[in-house]
């Protein structure tokens, strides 16, 4: 199954990035292989509103079920609820750990946004 | 002949002179277009005659009809359409309006629905055509209303608008001073005065439209203005003291003519000198 986190770098020793819109990468990452691949999240980084909604199209189209993140806004947590991906908020640390949490079930899925838009 | 009156900074006396003004010229028509805080009505107690409201228009998407192909949401400048599968998902409050979405989609499963921003009202004050609206509650955009009140009143068959402006130098003040012949700028003699002055004066000259100074509550602080103006060439067209009168006049809700009855001819004379100056080119 496909996951994506967001990240502040383009690899697996790159740290969570705790925002989800305005994240720098997004890290697509197969659980069953373990192969992982960098999605640029460049162009929601100067929007001035959206972007939460666009970075969770791009979540959608890169065909991941879940997502791994810090904090995600009600405008994003809508959107990705549409597209059927589960989200995780409250991670930290590296990818590859967040990575490993989820596989180990350590992570509590989110029932809603945890914060406001624009926080 | 079309004037607005600004000012940059809020509480220097927009709504004063363009009541005082509307007066002074008899029949004309006085629009509000501070629709987030409107209160000229306050001094003029106008007969309300029509309420309409104003709505902006949004996408409507027809599920049936979409095939997902995205084209509404990369042409979407607001970010305000996600397309996931063939299901369109529209974020009302980013939308602007502006109706790409409609003309991008080739399968037509957008139409134009509306969203309600605010209500218009209109009637008469005395010989005075007198418009307001009121922005709906958690409203963020006022431009589209402001653009709709003017609409309505260029129905009026009065020759002359004043159109009392939202401060500020932003997207509603430059909705709201936009087409006027003439724009009037309120300020006072402080160091708050001459900062929003001179960020007002900028933005009208942006726009390419003339404008004049009336100075209120000349005699409080400084020279600041009159020089400002001086080394600017922009008149500055009448001097409203500072004044303890006028102060009791407008807590008592009387428009300024009616606490100081003196300043009539300043106010004919302000219009005089700008319809001249209009006439002459």
């Amino acid at each position: 199954m496909l996951i994506c986190i967001s990240s502040q770098g383009p690899d697996l020793d790159s740290q969570v990035d705790p925002r989800f819109g305005r994240a720098a990468q997004f890290i697509i990452a197969d659980t069953e292989t373990g192969e992982a691949k960098a999605v640029d999240n460049k162009q929601n980084l100067q929007a001035a509103q959206g972007a939460g909604i666009q970075a969770a199209m791009t979540v959608a189209n890169a065909g991941a079920k879940a997502l791994l993140t810090g904090h995600c806004g009600p405008k994003a947590y809508v959107t990705l609820n549409k597209a059927g991906i589960e989200v995780y908020t409250g991670c930290n640390g590296t990818v590859a750990q967040a990575i490993e949490d989820y596989k180990a079930g350590k992570l509590q899925k989110a029932a809603g946004a945890d914060v406001e838009g624009h926080w | 002949m079309r004037i607005a009156i600004a000012s940059g900074k809020g509480g220097t006396g927009k709504t004063t002179a363009a009541v005082a003004l509307a007066r002074v010229m008899g029949s004309c028509v006085l629009v509000d277009c501070d629709v987030e805080a409107p209160n000229a009505h306050l001094f003029l107690n106008p007969e309300v005659q029509n309420t309409q409201d104003a709505y902006v228009m949004i996408p409507e998407v027809d599920d049936g009809k979409c095939t997902g192909c995205g084209e509404c949401s990369r042409v979407c400048q607001f970010n305000a359409l996600a397309v996931l599968g063939k299901s369109v998902l529209v974020f009302n409050e980013l939308c602007h309006g502006c109706g790409g979405c409609v003309l991008a989609c080739e399968p037509k499963a957008i139409t134009e629905g509306g969203r309600l921003i605010g209500t218009m009202q209109w009637g008469k004050a005395g010989d005075l055509d007198f418009y307001d609206a009121k922005l709906r509650i958690g409203e963020p955009m006022s431009p589209p209303l402001i653009k709709a009140l003017k609409h309505q009143a260029e129905l009026s068959e009065a020759e002359n608008t004043i159109l009392d402006c939202p401060p500020g130098t932003t997207c509603p003040m430059v909705e709201a001073v936009g087409g006027a012949d003439y724009c009037i700028l309120v300020t006072e003699p402080t160091p708050f005065g001459l900062h929003d002055l001179n960020m007002a004066y900028q933005t009208v000259q942006e726009l390419g439209i003339p404008a004049g100074v009336i100075l209120n509550r000349a005699g409080m602080g400084d020279d600041c203005i009159q020089n400002y103006c001086k080394a600017n060439g922009i008149p500055i067209l009448l001097e409203i003291p500072h004044s303890r009168e006028i102060a009791e006049g407008y807590a008592a809700g009387k428009d300024i003519l009616s606490s100081m009855p003196s300043l009539e001819d300043g106010f004919k004379k302000v219009i005089n000198t700008i319809s001249e100056g209009l006439n002459n080119g």
